[in-house]
């Protein structure tokens, strides 16, 4: 079955399961009133979009140049930089490296490019042990299912859901207490931290003056992902780049406002290197893998490469009545919600994703919200026009042929409206049938009753009776 | 086996060759000073009794404990008195003047984490006190580094953290933040920094808020001014 | 001053009271309205689905059509978007690229006409009733009228007007949206209706016929009693 297929499967059940739908709502409208706080407590929130789009057109415009700053001064402090073209160079250089050092257990602090790669799947295949210590990626992991929303893995869910699978996967007793329900989680948690050979994390930023990463994040996970293991593994989309370090004095306060509607994360930390001479831990040996995986692709659409700008904060998809309605998971793909549906296409193919950027009113929610200004629901439509210049759906081709035809004559569109009563009885026989060309809008919508008189037969009316002066 | 080969070179040929097309620049809505972005980001005022009401009003906001001292004579009393009344069997520390200097006569056994400490040990203590680079008057933030709070498990791994500071170390901003820590350590920056801000904290089950995730569950501010 | 109404083709088949009123108010303004012949569409459904020689082809004879006009009222949001926004684009690079600008220039939203060209807030109106208003995505975020409607509303004697909670959520219409992805469009429509029935509100309003279509297509399945109107034709009420 094609993604497309799928997606409109899901998009049907998601949208006819109303309990689901109206908690994800709620949960997204709660979202919506402390974020309106969080900006408000900028003094002048859309400057500070326009310093944060400035800063990202800066990096990602000058890429090559950040990219050997970054690993320059990276190396210097003993961090090895392995620039990965694609999935299978990076999942290759994790394996080779959990071979070599004789890894065992591995825990994980969230990473959506650990996703996009099925590291996971590719890690347990050889053996490894890999756990997730995000409490929304662990609780996902338990359940064998992908994250329901980037940020916020199981937004969805509700806690007897989480105890149920609590119960079934870890032994515990049921509780409804979301005290209780953590503390289950912490102390698996902290057992995996302390004996696990290697952590492997994402990055928020790659700081390319100090060649440092930036991980943000409330628990304290990654934190202990990176802390406590002899080796640290940090994959980081190439995208990621900031030029200075003082950029974070932006950056982090606007990603905590649009990202969970905070003033500030409860943890937003720099790695520079592995544990330093003079400091009294940290890892052995620190990894940053740069992964190019197709963002090269987006680069080079300079109408679209603003989309590399993102910081994954998850704010368009917080207020994209699609995202509301269907959910993460029919998405169908590792990044969800508007920029999912604009990057999607660029990563993994136009022709097989192009639906997502279809499945959109193009309302502008998006757009409005995003922290770096990009133009998410234009480059959907940007999307649309190319994949039909690419690969036109022939019958579509051939209905906005004979639209435009109509249209380009008048005569000819007031003989189609003309035509239309007689359409309207034709219909009548396969009304409501699979046959009913209407039946998309019928099936759940009322159709306008056709008016006596169109405007243009009123006004000429009109003018007939009163010539004007 | 070996380690397959970083593609640097494949890469980078593909950035030059996609960014020879030029992008449009960033179409300019608010028509934004060139000046420091200060004027954008939450407002912190200007002298020291304003930033640290800030601050306090911050922590307030994040459960996280903020304590003012006058002296550490009076800081070490209270230490005392929590020892006391939590039973610690130990703490966790770190070698500092700061840290040091609050646990001066204090009876409480130490756990001293040093070069080669076990890790199993450290995850036992009931509570962990370090220093810290600064403390960030607009987020209620603490800063710790590697350097300056005893590595990177000590403020994270015991459920509850103690953070000894001196009033010197109260900045307005994340800005001025760093700029202390570059005016401290110059080219060497320390291997890992962190904004602390607040107790460890979930929303993932029903975005109800819950302590002490993975982190500490408690963290409380020192203020010795 | 001499106003050229474009009426979008499915404002001129299926609602053309809304365009009625248009006139009527703007008549009783004192002002000549002219309704260029041979106007048809702004191409916007080829223009959505992606399929943009089709979409250039109606508006290089929409850009004809109003050629000469001094000023052009659109009489929806979203087709007034088309020209104002995304003709421009649509003609960048063409020998048409000039003239594509210069409609976009002259082109004003109905609510967007009255308030910032005409300068006028109340327009001697009289409705009785109780009216929630809903935003059109294009009027609201790509032409920016938030007040304008409402500073319109506020004006007219007799009339409540209420805000439903979700007034700036799309009503799921998007063009071929609403028929592609059905299941969806239908989702975010329930979720629009819900939400006027919450202001307990008789009438929903918007500048934009394509929302009504949607809404009251709604509405009506589900046998609610709200009735949807065009702003035009609460300002004609007298």
């Amino acid at each position: 079955m094609s993604a497309s297929t799928l997606f409109q499967h899901d998009a049907k059940a998601a949208a006819a399961n109303l309990p689901r739908r109206s908690f994800v709502r709620t949960a997204l409208a709660g979202y919506m009133v402390k974020r309106k706080a969080a900006q408000d407590y900028f003094q002048d929130w859309q400057s500070a979009r326009q310093a944060a789009s400035e800063i990202k057109y800066e990096g990602v415009n000058h890429l090559d140049r950040y990219l050997e700053e970054f690993t320059r001064n990276a190396e210097a402090r003993g961090t090895k930089v392995f620039w990965a073209s694609n999935s299978e160079q990076a999942r290759a250089y994790i394996l080779e490296l959990c071979r070599q050092k004789g890894v065992q257990s591995i825990v994980k602090s969230k990473t959506m490019t650990s996703e996009e790669i099925h590291l996971n799947e590719a890690l347990e295949k050889e053996g490894y042990r890999v756990v997730e210590s995000d409490l929304g990626e662990f609780i996902m992991q338990l359940r064998h299912e992908t994250p329901y929303h980037f940020v916020l893995p199981c937004m969805h869910l509700q806690r007897d859901e989480i105890s149920a699978t609590f119960e079934k996967t870890l032994k515990s007793a049921p509780t409804r207490d979301p005290e209780e329900l953590t503390a289950i989680a912490r102390r698996f948690m902290r057992q995996e931290f302390c004996r696990a050979d290697l952590g492997i994390s994402g990055a928020n930023f790659l700081v390319a003056e100090t060649g440092m990463i930036s991980i943000t994040e409330n628990e304290g996970n990654a934190r202990l992902t990176t802390a406590l293991p002899k080796i640290h593994v940090a994959l980081v989309g190439i995208e990621k780049v900031l030029p200075k370090l003082e950029d974070l004095a932006l950056f982090l306060p606007m990603l905590s406002a649009t990202g969970t509607a905070q003033t500030l994360t409860g943890y937003n930390s720099l790695y520079g290197g592995p544990g330093q001479l003079g400091e009294t831990d940290g890892p052995e040996e620190f990894h940053v893998i740069l992964l190019d995986n197709h963002r090269t692709r987006l680069l080079a659409d300079p109408e679209q490469r603003d989309a590399l700008h993102c910081i994954r904060c998850g704010a368009c998809l917080n207020v994209c009545p699609i995202f509301k309605n269907v959910g993460g998971h029919t998405y169908g793909t590792t990044y969800q919600g508007p920029i999912g549906s604009v990057i999607t296409p660029h990563l993994r193919g136009l022709q097989d994703w192009k639906h997502l950027s279809g499945a959109s009113s193009l309302c502008g929610a998006c757009t409005e919200t995003c922290p770096v200004k990009i133009d998410l629901h234009h480059h959907l439509l940007q999307n649309r026009r190319n994949a039909v210049a690419a690969r036109p759906v022939w019958w579509e081709k051939l209905l906005f042929r004979g639209f435009s035809f109509v249209m380009r004559s008048p005569a000819l569109y007031r003989l189609a409206g003309r035509l239309a009563p007689l359409g309207f009885a034709l219909r009548r026989p396969v009304r409501n049938t699979p046959l009913d060309p209407l039946r998309p809008w019928t099936a759940t919508r009322e159709f306008p009753a056709p008016p006596p008189r169109t405007f243009q037969e009123i006004w000429k009316e009109r003018a007939r009776t009163q010539p004007t002066p | 086996m070996a380690f397959p080969k970083s593609d640097s070179a494949a890469i980078l040929a593909r950035i030059r060759e996609a960014l020879r097309l030029s992008a449009p620049a960033p179409s300019v809505e608010a028509a934004p000073d060139a000046q420091s972005r200060r004027r954008w980001l939450p407002k912190v005022g200007p002298d020291y009794s304003e930033q640290i009401e800030t601050f306090s009003a911050q922590a307030s906001v994040l459960k996280a404990e903020f304590l003012r001292f006058p002296s550490f004579s009076a800081a070490r009393e209270e230490l005392a008195s929590w020892a006391r009344h939590e039973k610690w069997d130990r703490i966790a520390t770190h070698a500092h003047p700061l840290t040091d200097g609050l646990l001066e006569g204090v009876e409480i056994p130490r756990f001293q984490v040093a070069s080669g400490y076990d890790k199993l040990e450290l995850e036992k203590c009931p509570v962990g006190l370090t220093a810290c680079e600064a403390l960030v008057a607009q987020t209620g933030s603490v800063l710790v580094s590697a350097v300056s709070s005893g590595g990177r498990a000590l403020s994270i791994l015991p459920p509850h953290h103690i953070v000894v500071a001196t009033r010197d170390q109260l900045v307005p901003d994340l800005t001025a933040a760093f700029a202390r820590v570059r005016a401290t350590y110059g080219a060497r920056l320390p291997g890992f920094l962190s904004f602390i801000t607040g107790p460890s904290r979930t929303g993932d089950i029903e975005r109800i808020l819950v302590l002490g995730a993975h982190g500490p569950k408690r963290l409380s501010i020192f203020l010795i001014e | 001053m001499k106003v050229s109404l474009f009426i979008p083709c499915f404002v001129d088949q299926l609602f053309p009271q809304a365009a009625v009123s248009m006139v009527e108010v703007l008549e009783r303004l004192g002002h000549q309205v002219d309704y260029p012949q041979g106007q048809t569409c702004c191409g916007q459904p080829p223009f959505n689905s992606g399929y943009w020689d089709e979409a250039r082809a109606v508006a290089e004879r929409t850009l004809r059509v109003f050629r000469d006009a001094e000023v052009v009222v659109g009489g929806s949001g979203s087709c007034a978007t088309m020209f104002k926004v995304f003709y421009p684009e649509l003609f960048h690079h063409t020998p048409l690229e000039a003239e594509a600008k210069a409609l976009a220039a002259k082109t004003y939203e109905f609510s967007e006409f009255l308030v910032h060209k005409l300068g006028v807030t109340d327009v001697g109106a009289r409705f009785e009733g109780k009216v929630t208003f809903h935003d059109g995505c294009h009027g609201l975020r790509e032409l920016k009228l938030k007040q304008e409607p409402r500073q319109l509303l506020r004006n007219v004697r007799g009339l409540e007007l209420i805000e439903m909670g979700e007034a700036e959520t799309c009503c799921g219409f998007g063009g071929a949206f609403a028929v592609k992805f059905p299941a969806i469009s239908t989702a975010m429509d329930e979720v629009k209706c819900n939400s006027i029935a919450e202001t307990g509100a008789d009438y929903v309003v918007s500048n934009d016929s394509s929302c009504l279509m949607q809404i009251t297509g709604y509405l009506q399945r589900h046998q609610r009693p709200v009735k949807g109107l065009h702003l035009a034709e609460i300002l004609a009420s007298r």
